[in-house]
C-alpha cells in the first residue's frame, strides 16, 4: 500500500499526513524529554520545565498498575483541557489495536497517537493500520523485529517499551540494548545472509535491508519505561537513545516541577556528569517504585504487543 | 566547494535539543566544517551557527538556564550570521505571538512570527516553494511551523507560500546576516539553503579579515 522505506518523497502542490511531516515531527523532538500528564495544572507545569510535548492520560501507569481494571483511551474532555492548556505538542494513547480510538485522538487534533502497551490491548492479533491516519503514530518495542513491524504498519517514531510505573530502568536498558545490538548485527552480514535475516526478525526484507546500510532505523528512536531520575535519562541517551519519555517519574514524585526541570537539563547534557550531578541534587523523593522482577508475569506491560 | 586552499567555515548548530544531527549533515555537504554547539565557549568558536527545528519552548528555557541567551543575543549584535529553522526562526524573531508566557528569543530579526501559525500536527504539510537566490523550486516540509506575520524595512521576503489556504504567508526571510525559514531544509536532503547561508558565512568571515 505505501512506500515504507522512503522518508522524502517530494510531493508536487501541498500534502498533508506525508511520511515526511509524520516522520519529520519526531525529529523536531529529539533531544527532549515527553511527560506525561493527567490534568492541565500539570501540562503547564511540564510545559514550564522545558518539555518538547506532553502526553495527556487520565491515570499514569503507576497508578494503572495498582488499581488494575480495563485501561483505555482518556476521555475527551481531558484531553480537550490539556491541548487548550499547553502550546507544545500534545500526544494520546490508544489501545493496541484499537483504531476507533485512534480516530477519536485524531478528530481531537492530538498530534501523535502512542498505540500502547499500558492500555489494555483491544486486538490480540493486529495492531492498527497506522497508514489509514494523517496523524503520526508511536509505538513501543522490545527488540528489532518488533520495531521493524511496526514501521511496517506505519509507526513513525518507536520507543523502548521498559516497564512503565515501576521507577525500575532495567527493562528500558534491555530494549534499548537488544535494539541496537540487533541492529549492529545485521551491519555485520553480508548482503545475501540479509534475507535470512529478515526473516527471523519477521519483517520486511526493504527495512532490514536499510537499517542495515543506514546503521539504524528509519524513524527516531525514544527510550520509555521506567526512567525516574536524570541519571536515568543520562543513561538512556547514552545506549543510544535519541529522547525520553517519563510517564510516572515525575508526578510520582515528591517535587515534580524540579525533578522535570533536571531531567530535561540532563536529557541535553546526557554526555556531562558535572551537569547531571547539578542537576540531581535536592531533588526530594523519586517515585517509589517496584522492581520488575516482583510484577507477577501476567502484569508486565512490556508482553503485551508483539 | 569553492577553488582554492581557503579554509573551509566554520559553522555551528545549537544543540540543546532538535534535529541537530540533519544540519550538521547539511552544513558538511555545502563545504562547511559543522560542530555541535551547547556552551559558551564553544558558541565563540564558530564562524557562524545554525538554530534547528524543535521545540522553541524548550530551546529558550535551556538557553537561558545553560547561560547562552545572552552571548547568542551578542553575537547575533556583532554579526555573526545565523540561519534558523522553524523553531529557529522562532527564536531570531524580535516579537513573537502565541509563544507561553515570558517565552525568550534571541532576535536580531526585525519580524513578528507567529508560532504554530499553520496549525496542529494534522496541518502539518510538504510543499513546493519558489526561493529568491534558487533556480529551481524548493521542495519544503512544513511541521507545527510558524510564519512571519509582519515584517520591518529592512527584511527582504525570501519566500512566501504559493498556493493553498495559506497561500502568499511568509516562510522565508533574510536581514544582512540572519537568514530564517518555516520550513525545515535540513531533512529533505537539498542543500541549497545552506548552501546559501554557507556563502554568508564566508562572505562575513572575509569582510571580517578585511576589517580586523
Amino acid at each position: 500500500m505505501t512506500d515504507t522505506t522512503n522518508t522524502s518523497t517530494p510531493t508536487p502542490g501541498t500534502a498533508t499526513g506525508t511520511d515526511g511531516v509524520k516522520r519529520g515531527m519526531a525529529e523536531m523532538l529529539k533531544g527532549g524529554v515527553i511527560m506525561d500528564v493527567v490534568t492541565p495544572e500539570q501540562a503547564k507545569i511540564a510545559e514550564d520545565a522545558g518539555a518538547v510535548a506532553v502526553m495527556a492520560l487520565e491515570r499514569v501507569p503507576a497508578d494503572i498498575r495498582a488499581q488494575g481494571g480495563v485501561s483505555r483511551m482518556s476521555d475527551p474532555d481531558m484531553i480537550d483541557g490539556i491541548i487548550e492548556a499547553v502550546s507544545i505538542p500534545v500526544m494520546a494513547k490508544a489501545r493496541i489495536g484499537h483504531f476507533a480510538e485512534a480516530q477519536v485522538l485524531q478528530s481531537l487534533g492530538v498530534d501523535y497517537i502512542d498505540e500502547s502497551e499500558v492500555l489494555t490491548p483491544a486486538d490480540y492479533a493486529n495492531h492498527i493500520d497506522k497508514w489509514q491516519f494523517t496523524v503520526p503514530f508511536v509505538c513501543g518495542a522490545t527488540n528489532l523485529g518488533e520495531a521493524l513491524r511496526r514501521i511496517t504498519e506505519g509507526a513513525a517514531m518507536i520507543r523502548s517499551k521498559g516497564e512503565a510505573g515501576t521507577g525500575d530502568v532495567s527493562n528500558a536498558v534491555t530494549h534499548m540494548r537488544t535494539i541496537r545490538a540487533e541492529i549492529r548485527r545485521l551491519q555485520g552480514l553480508e548482503a545475501d545472509e540479509l534475507y535470512v535475516a529478515a526473516k527471523e526478525l519477521q519483517a520486511p526484507y526493504s527495512l532490514v535491508k536499510e537499517v542495515a546500510e543506514r546503521g539504524k532505523l528509519p524513524v527516531v528512536l525514544f527510550t520509555a519505561g521506567g526512567i525516574a531520575t536524570p541519571a536515568d535519562a543520562a543513561m538512556m541517551m547514552q545506549l543510544g537513545a535519541e529522547g525520553v519519555f517519563v510517564g510516572s517519574g515525575i508526578f510520582k514524585s515528591g517535587n515534580p516541577a524540579q525533578r522535570a526541570e533536571a531531567i530535561v537539563k540532563a536529557t541535553t547534557f546526557y554526555d556531562d556528569p558535572d551537569v547531571v550531578a547539578k542537576v540531581s541534587r535536592g531533588l526530594g523523593e523519586a517515585m517509589v517504585g517496584i522492581n520488575v522482577e516482583d510484577v507477577p508475569q501476567p502484569h508486565r506491560l512490556a508482553e503485551r504487543g508483539w | 566547494m569553492t577553488a582554492g586552499a581557503e579554509q573551509p567555515v566554520r559553522i555551528g548548530v545549537l544543540a540543546l535539543q532538535g534535529d541537530v544531527r540533519e544540519h550538521l549533515a547539511m552544513l558538511r555537504e555545502a563545504g562547511a566544517e559543522a560542530v555541535a554547539v551547547r556552551r559558551p565557549q564553544e558558541l565563540a568558536q564558530v564562524d557562524g551557527l545554525v538554530i534547528p527545528g524543535g521545540e522553541s519552548t524548550t530551546i529558550s528555557k535551556l538557553a537561558r538556564t545553560f547561560d547562552l541567551l545572552d552571548p547568542l543575543r551578542a553575537a547575533a549584535k556583532e554579526g555573526v550570521p545565523m540561519f534558523g529553522t522553524c523553531a529557529g526562526m522562532i527564536m531570531l524573531a524580535d516579537r513573537i505571538e502565541d509563544g507561553i508566557p515570558g517565552q525568550e528569543t534571541i532576535g536580531g530579526l526585525d519580524v513578528v512570527v507567529r508560532r504554530n501559525a499553520f496549525g496542529r500536527q494534522v496541518d502539518s504539510f510538504e510543499a513546493d516553494l519558489r526561493l529568491a537566490d534558487l533556480e529551481r523550486p524548493f521542495h519544503a516540509l512544513f511541521i507545527r511551523a510558524p510564519w512571519v506575520e509582519a515584517v520591518g524595512t529592512d527584511v527582504e521576503v525570501v519566500a512566501t507560500v504559493s498556493s493553498g489556504p495559506a497561500e502568499g504567508r511568509i516562510v522565508a526571510v533574510r536581514q544582512g546576516h540572519l537568514l530564517a525559514t518555516s520550513f525545515h531544509p535540513e531533512v529533505t536532503g537539498d542543500s541549497r539553503v545552506h548552501a546559501l547561508f554557507v556563502e554568508i558565512v564566508r562572505q562575513a568571515r572575509a569582510a571580517g579579515e578585511h576589517a580586523g
